[in-house]
This record gives C-alpha cells, structure tokens and sequence, in this order.
C-alpha cells in the first residue's frame, strides 16, 4: 500500500518563533509559494514574512451586517405596517425611530455569523483529515512546536533544495511527509 | 501566598511579568491541560454533587410555577414585577464583565486580560443563561413564549416591534449567541491542544470534533486573528446596547423613579461593576484550588479591583443624580419615589444598596487592601449583593405609584426565593462542569503574550540586536 501513497510535501521542525520567522522569510525570498508555517499561537510579523495579502473575513463581515440591517429594516416595516397593522398609541404603523434596537441587534447578530463562519469557510473548518496527521512530531505544533511545510504542489519544489535550505536555515527533523 | 504574589508585592517601577513563576510554551500547556486531564477529585465531585442538587431546586419550582401560574410567587398588582425581573437584570449585569474583559480589554490591547478571559467568557454564557430562564417563566403561560418570536404563526399574529421587552428579547438573546460564539472561536486553538495531547479515543474523538481540525497554520491564524478582532468589535458596541436596552425596559415606561435618561449608562456601569465582583469571586478561590496563581496573578487581581472601584464611583455618582434630579424636576410622584426609596417600607433594601455599593469599592483606593486576596474576595461578595439589591430597589419603585389606594408591600414567597437559589445552582454545575472539561485559561493567547513569543525577543538575538530590543 505505502507505495501507492502520494507525497504530500516536506516538513521540518524549528526551535523558535524568531528562527520560523527567518526561515519564512528565506521560503519567501526564494520564490516558493505553497509553503507553510505552523505554530501554537500566532507570530507577530509572520503574514509580511510569508508574503499573505489581507484577510478577507471583514468583507464577509460586512454582507453579514448588510444582510442583518436590511432584514431587521423589512422585518418590523412588512409585520408591523402590511402583514399585521397595529395601532399603537395612534402612532404612526412605521418609522425608523422604534426599529433602531432591533436593526441593530440584527446587524450585529448576522455580522457575528458572517465573521465566524466565514473565517471557518476560508480556513476550511472543519478539515477532519490532513496528510500532516501522518507525522507523529506534527502534534506538538498546539503546544509548543514551530514547522514549515513545503507542498509538492508548489511550482519550483525539488526534494533535494527543500532539505538542503532546510539544513541551511536549522530545521530539524526534517521529513518527507506522504497523503 | 504563592512566589509569583511575593514578587508582586515588592516595588519596581517596571509592570510585573504577565505570567508568573518560570514558565516556557511547554510548561503553560502542562499547567492549565493538567486541570482537564488530571482524574476527578473528591472536591470537584463534592462541588458538582452540592451545585446540581440546587440546580434540582430551580427544576422543582420552575416546574411547580409551569404547574400552578405566577400565583406561587409573591407578586401583586401594583408590582407585577417581582424577583423574576430582580433576577433577570442581576444576571444580566453579571454577564457584562466578561464581555467587557474579552472584547473591550481585547481592543485596547490590555494584555493582561488573556489569563481571564476565558473564564470571564464562560461566566458571561452561564450567567446570560440564568438571566433568559426569568423572563421566559414571568410570562406564565410558558407555552406561548414563541409569541415573543417573529415566527410565522396560524393566527397570522407579529410581535410589537415598540415594546421595549421585545427590544429586550432581541438584544439578550443575540448576546447570548454572538457571546457563545466568541467563547467558542476563542476555544479552538486550545481544544485542539486537548485534541493533540488526548490519552483515550473518546478524548481525541470529542476534542477533536470540537476543535474543528485546527492545527495553526498560519493562514488559518491569520483569518483567526482578524475574525477575531472584528468579534471584539462587534461585542463592544453590543455588550453596550444589552444593557442600554434592558434599562429601557425601565426608562421608556412612565412610571416615577423609572423614567429618567440616566438609566443605561447607570445600567451599564452598574452591569460591569457587579460583572467584575463575579469575576473576582470567582477567579480568587479557582487559582488556588486548581493552582493558577502564576497565570491570575495579583496584578490581575488588582487591575479588577482598579475597575471595581471606578465602575462603583459612577454607580455612587448616579445614586446622588438620581435624588437630584427628583428634586430638581419639581414632580412631586418623582421626588415622592426617591424618598419612599430611601425612607418608606424598603429603606433597608436601600440602604443595604447603599453600603454595599458606594462605601464598598471605596476601600480600594488602598493598594494594600487593593492586592490583598481575602479582603477582595470579601468585598467582592458584598458588591454582589449590593448590585442584587440595586435591582430590587429600583423594581420596588412600583409598589407605590401614583394612586395611594392601589399601594401595597410585595413579599416573596418560598418559590421566589427558591428559584433564585435554583439559579445559582445552574451556574455553579456549568462553571463546575466547564473547569474540568474545558481550557480554563486561553493557552495559546497566553503562549502568545510571553516575551518568548515576540520574534524579535532579545533571547533570541544575544549579539547584534542588543540596542534595538531596548527600543521595542
């Protein structure tokens, strides 16, 4: 069975934030793009060494908001003045003024949604399987390991280079890691 | 006292470590998964045993109220409105300090929050569940709580969107929701240190579901981050609003001691002051027992109480506002209430609201009472009940309104007081059950403020970047 396995990528090990910092930054300089750094909490500077753009989880955010308010805004206006006119106080069947507390929910309501889910939709959550699980030492990274993944898929990836700047940059244990 | 508190106490102009004690990456991890891992104790199971048969008392008297009507407890005509509503705004406010910790504290990079919040959080949830029970069997008739729902339904019947109480059911139950979620998205990093570290399937299964396949990538962290911060923002305004809106169930009535413009910023300072007493009497007892004082050190403690303190002068402040104002608007039903408040039948509910809240935090002006841990706790129990009562003195406003002949004395009854009781034992079996099966402290936000953590610390770069760490 094991040599009908794909290879996954390569993956090496590194002591601290400041050398996986380092190490990003030399993946990134080399023009590698499908690489990877893991960590058990978030490193100041990592998205700039890395070379990511922006997140996008704001702009689901926003439809998220968007969303809220316009349903918040139809919601009281069709209930209250179309579906089921009630007379209150002789006021009038709508205005802005009363519907503000539950717009206002709403939007915060849906843009709580759009935020959490949509962050789980582009990292891909939940992600039951991932070839990583394969590599045994790969489950220190939620307590205080430091990795960097190289995927076959990337363009210029070559075995032989990964492991020799690896070797260069002091990553250890260094290991081929198979799907 | 513990090292890291000794350390505390000695002066230094530099702020203390935010974590205590010598710890690295590994060490944090052990610390706060060992609570989780470790076998049951003998305590812990006297606690969940004593917590879910009070959890059993508030089952028997909801079911009794469900069973008999609103009859069973003490309200009457003029106050419709009896411990029910005490209870709900009680329970309310004490959700608020957790929110204010993980999402207030969050965007004005208190780091220092990151050892609480979690907690804090988890209090928020529990409590904001307390407070929802109340509301939902004041109605009596419980099978027609949907009707407070926009639910389509076969009478072709809508809410009213002018009613403050429905105002109310949006505002708390999207809190609750968009403070779960908060709790929850803050959770999976450290779940899926549980998930990693899992000694038996059923662990590895559970806390991996959980986790949802994190494994810190660091796109994924940065999505993380950013969604985390816009969650921050989002609670901020709204933690702001739950309670502006429960006042509003107050404020937007016309009854005398209730209708005043003063009532959601008193009710939001008053929230957080009682949230941060929860807080405190809570956190004090739970780092010794599971051994935390390195991660709530007393420099946690004593920023609470630096809070407990300002929160509890505005309170004071808008005590005083209060009998101003009802003397200065020149209606006598106003300036009647706030006398009868202070001198009338339920002066000793006013005047116990008094000293637990104004005379209380004051003590803390002094830094050795301040990082003193049983002189907060104590204190901390008695802004507790102050902040009970302020509920129930401003609710009692009702029991003299404008008519003398409709006048009369609300007393609880055995069920009233049986469910708050009862309430108190839902909290305490969730905060029971949450301690043991859940990370108490956010490992990988405190993995995160460690100086470890920083790329650029001078550990890391002994030679060449001596003077640039000085700047940093």
């Amino acid at each position: 069975m094991a040599e009908n396995r794909k290879k996954w990528g390569i993956i090496a090990e590194f002591d601290n934030p400041a050398k996986l910092l380092e190490a990003a930054q030399a993946f990134k300089a080399r023009g590698y793009r499908d690489f990877e750094t893991w960590s058990p909490f978030p490193i100041h500077g990592m998205d700039d060494a890395m070379g990511l753009t922006g997140s996008k989880v704001p702009w689901i955010t926003l439809c998220g908001g968007l969303t809220g308010l316009t349903i918040g805004l139809l919601l009281q206006w069709w209930s209250g003045s179309q579906e089921y006119p009630l007379i209150i106080g002789g006021k009038p069947l709508f205005t802005w003024q009363f519907a503000v507390p539950v717009t206002f929910e709403l939007s915060i309501l849906l843009s709580a949604f759009g935020t959490v889910f949509g962050m789980f939709a582009l990292n891909k959550l939940p992600t039951p399987y991932h070839p990583l699980d394969n590599y045994p030492a790969f489950r220190r990274v939620t307590d205080d390991a430091f990795f960097l993944s190289v995927e076959v898929t990337d363009p210029i990836f070559d075995m032989e280079k990964v492991k020799a700047l690896f070797a260069e940059l002091g990553g250890k244990d260094i290991t081929v890691v198979e799907d | 006292m513990s090292d890291s508190d000794k350390i505390y106490q000695e002066d230094s102009i530099f702020p203390p470590p935010l974590v205590g004690g010598k710890h690295d990456f590994h060490s944090v991890t052990e610390a706060v998964c060992g609570i989780v891992e470790s076998k049951l104790s003998l305590k812990w199971l006297i606690v969940i045993a004593f917590s879910s048969s009070v959890l059993l008392a508030l089952f028997v008297a909801i079911g009794w109220l469900i069973w008999e009507g609103t009859g069973v407890w003490g309200i009457n005509n003029p106050v419709g409105w009896g411990w029910a509503i005490v209870n709900f705004v009680f329970w309310v406010g004490i959700g608020h300090a957790g929110t204010l910790i993980s999402a207030i504290l969050f965007l004005f990079r208190q780091k220092w929050r990151t050892a609480i919040n979690r907690f804090a959080e988890a209090m928020t949830i529990f409590a904001v569940m307390c407070a929802l029970i109340f509301p939902g069997i004041h109605v009596g008739r419980i099978w027609a709580a949907y009707w407070m729902f926009p639910i389509p339904n076969q009478m072709g019947m809508w809410p009213n969107f002018r009613s403050p109480l429905l105002w109310d059911v949006f505002a708390v139950s999207t809190y609750f929701t968009v403070s779960l979620l908060f709790w929850y998205v803050g959770l999976i990093p450290d779940l899926a240190t549980l998930r990693d570290r899992a000694k038996n399937k059923f662990a590895f299964w559970a806390y991996g579901m959980l986790a949802l396949g994190w494994r810190g990538a660091n796109r994924h962290w940065q999505n993380y981050e950013r969604a985390y911060l816009l969650l921050a923002g989002l609670a901020t305004p709204l933690v702001l609003s739950v309670h502006t809106i429960v006042s509003f169930d107050f404020a937007v009535s016309v009854i005398p001691g209730w209708h005043t413009t003063i009532f959601p910023p008193y009710f939001v300072a008053g929230a957080i002051f009682s949230g941060f007493a929860m807080v405190l009497t809570l956190a004090i007892p739970c780092r010794k027992w599971f051994h935390l004082e390195d991660f709530i050190t007393v420099r946690h403690i004593e920023n609470m109480n630096k809070i407990i303190l300002v929160t509890g002068t505005m309170v004071g402040y808008a005590y005083a506002m209060e009998f101003f104002i009802a003397w200065y608007s020149a209606s006598p039903y106003e300036t009647y209430t706030f006398i009868n408040r202070a001198f009338g039948p339920y002066d000793w509910a006013y005047w116990t609201m008094v000293s637990c809240n104004v005379i209380t935090p004051q003590f803390f002006w002094s830094k050795k009472l301040r990082t003193n841990l049983t002189v907060t706790f104590i204190l901390s129990i008695f802004v507790n009940i102050g902040m009970w009562f302020e509920r129930f003195v401003i609710t009692m406003s009702l029991h003299r309104d404008y008519i003398p002949s409709s006048w009369d004395y609300y007393r609880p009854t055995m069920w009233d007081a049986l469910t708050f009781l009862g309430s108190f034992g839902l909290f305490f079996t969730l905060f029971t059950l949450f301690l043991k099966f859940l990370p108490a402290v956010a490992i990988s936000e405190v993995k995160g403020v460690m100086p470890e953590a920083d790329p650029h610390w001078e550990g890391y770069h002994h030679d060449d970047h001596h003077a640039e760490a000085h700047h940093g």
